[in-house]
């Protein structure tokens, strides 16, 4: 088969996905972007006609609304708060199953898998009611500490923290996944070659185990930080963003604006600001893996 | 041995740790109204009742939107299997022109957040007429990048002298698709499948925006919807959750080597 046959079958065999992802993805991507220099609103979406552009307004608009400030600093906090404790818990699991006094892993491992299958809607509505002020397990678990009953959904200071839990509880098991994947990977004669040199447990963890897990974490903290970017659901489910939107994410920050208001062009310009910061995220991991290589 | 149980003991209580919002969930679904609200919480129902089932499935009509969620599940699955096989095999196994492009094009496009595409898409299908439709679900599920980088991955292993061999004996392009490669990726498809499956069935914003009637919502939406209304009753809405839960939890635990082998292949570096 020459290369203009080969040419030919292959984009017969990519036609049906590749036109499915340029129209239904790539054509929306290239149309939000178009759009968050417009005004439309559900008066475009009546008749397109009344569709006006007006430059960077929207994006002026944005860095002046106080509420996209408030959603974006309670997005950074979740991200920097449930991304790294998150990896840390999925590598702590990681370590304990890996661990060669342990048997019946896999009972042990599905366990801690069964939240990342789970619906997210589902489990946040149980987590709502485990958060309950007055019949919570929470507040029953800490009521053994003789510590008094917290509002955790209802309170400013604890609302974003309590999602945080919800959402490292619902998540380490992935990264778990991935973590021991990576700990397989390591050549056992490392660890057998600094035994014999007498280095501690800590000190085998320190200068084998992490320095060879770099690519695997550095691949784990770009895909968590993504995730944890569009979060949605858990605030939607457990606070509605409240109480007096210490839990409004950009993602519903964006939904309200775009699909409640139908200020679809500003909504639009939420939507590339997330997806610019997500991006500056990335890019700021790689050349980290980089420097580290 | 001392460190061993502590290992165990500790394994043991965080294991169950992790399973308590299933275990109150679970129980507190099969009690009458107000019981799961007391103070310390109990886990074990008495006395035992199905009211809560009765209830979503005879009054509150959630019997359609589990058709609706089971259905989308199963299109968006098959559909995507077909489009994001066809498209990974290319990839492992044709040279072409703009082959390298694309695929860069693709990979680097997976970092763009799904929600940049939400509006456009929403303005699309209104025009289409699909918004409030089955179409505005399976649509914008027929491909995904990811599907076809893992189906690429897998396929990458597969010998070129099978192909080869099919080829001289005369099949076609297709033929060789159909009778060699996909039996042959089997394992990967239904890792696939599930992901697609359970991807479809969990999710929610993207339902959430596109279906605008109760009778088309997918489950996720509809108890999300019910939440609002009923918030005293953690009763009922324990019961819609273990309705809701249940069959991702079945799919995961008849093909769970599947499952985490997908994880584990998605995450290997290029």
């Amino acid at each position: 088969m020459n290369f203009k046959q080969s040419t030919t079958a292959a984009y017969i065999f990519l036609a049906p996905a590749l036109s499915a992802i340029f129209v239904f993805f790539f054509l929306p991507v290239i149309a939000a972007f178009i759009i968050s220099f417009t005004d439309f609103d559900i008066y475009t979406l009546g008749d397109i006609s009344t569709l006006r552009f007006i430059g960077i307004k929207n994006y002026i608009q944005l860095f002046d609304d106080p509420l996209f400030f408030t959603a974006l600093k309670n997005t950074f906090y979740f991200v920097i708060m449930a991304g790294p404790l998150s990896i840390a818990v999925s590598l702590g699991a990681a370590l304990l199953l890996n661990s060669k006094l342990v048997k019946f892993k896999s009972i042990f491992r599905l366990s801690y898998f069964i939240p990342v299958v789970t619906t997210l809607v589902a489990v946040a509505i149980v987590w709502r009611f485990i958060y309950h002020p007055r019949f919570g397990i929470i507040n029953y678990l800490i009521s053994l500490f003789s510590i008094a009953p917290i509002d955790w959904l209802g309170e400013t200071s604890t609302a974003m923290p309590a999602i945080v839990l919800m959402s490292i509880w619902k998540n380490f098991g992935y990264n778990m996944i991935i973590f021991v994947a990576g700990l397989q990977n390591i050549p056992e004669d490392l660890y057998e070659a600094a035994s014999i040199e007498g280095a501690s447990g800590w000190q085998k963890f320190k200068s084998i185990t992490i320095p060879m897990l770099a690519p695997t974490t550095v691949f784990i903290s770009i895909i968590t930080m993504i995730g944890y970017f569009q979060l949605f659901a858990e605030p939607y489910i457990m606070t509605q963003g409240g109480p007096l939107n210490s839990t409004l994410s950009i993602v519903q920050f964006m939904y309200q604006e775009g699909f409640k208001w139908w200020n679809m062009g500003y909504s639009a310009s939420i939507a590339f600001v997330l997806f610019f910061i997500i991006m500056i995220g990335t890019i700021i991991q790689l050349k980290f893996q980089k420097n580290t290589e | 041995m001392i460190k061993k149980i502590i290992l165990y003991g500790f394994l043991t209580i965080t294991s169950i740790i992790t399973l308590i919002p299933f275990i109150w969930m679970l129980g507190a679904s099969f009690m009458f109204d107000g019981k799961a609200s007391v103070f310390p919480p109990i886990f074990l129902p008495d006395p035992f009742t199905l009211v809560q089932y009765q209830t979503l499935f005879q009054r509150l009509n959630v019997s359609q939107n589990f058709f609706n969620s089971l259905f989308l599940s199963i299109s968006v699955t098959i559909v995507s299997l077909f489009f994001n096989s066809m498209a990974g095999y290319a990839f492992a196994k044709y040279r072409f022109g703009g082959k390298k492009f694309l695929f860069n094009l693709l990979l680097s496009s997976m970092i763009i957040p799904s929600q940049v595409t939400m509006l456009p898409l929403f303005i699309m299908l209104k025009y289409m007429g699909f918004i409030n439709t089955y179409m505005a679900i399976i649509i914008p599920g027929m491909a995904n990048i990811f599907g076809i980088f893992l189906i690429r991955q897998y396929c990458l292993a597969i010998p070129d002298s099978l192909i080869e061999a099919a080829r001289i004996d005369g099949a076609t392009d297709f033929q060789i698709y159909r009778k060699v490669i996909l039996p042959l990726a089997i394992p990967i498809l239904v890792t696939l499948a599930i992901f697609s499956f359970m991807g479809t069935w969990n999710d929610f914003l993207w339902p959430l925006i596109a279906l605008t009637d109760d009778s088309m919502y997918t489950l996720p939406v509809s108890l999300a919807n019910l939440m609002l209304e009923h918030t005293k009753d953690p009763e009922l809405m324990m019961a819609g959750s273990v309705v809701t839960i249940i069959p991702v939890i079945i799919v995961f635990l008849v093909l769970q080597k599947y499952y985490i082998k997908g994880i584990m292949m998605g995450s290997v570096k290029e």
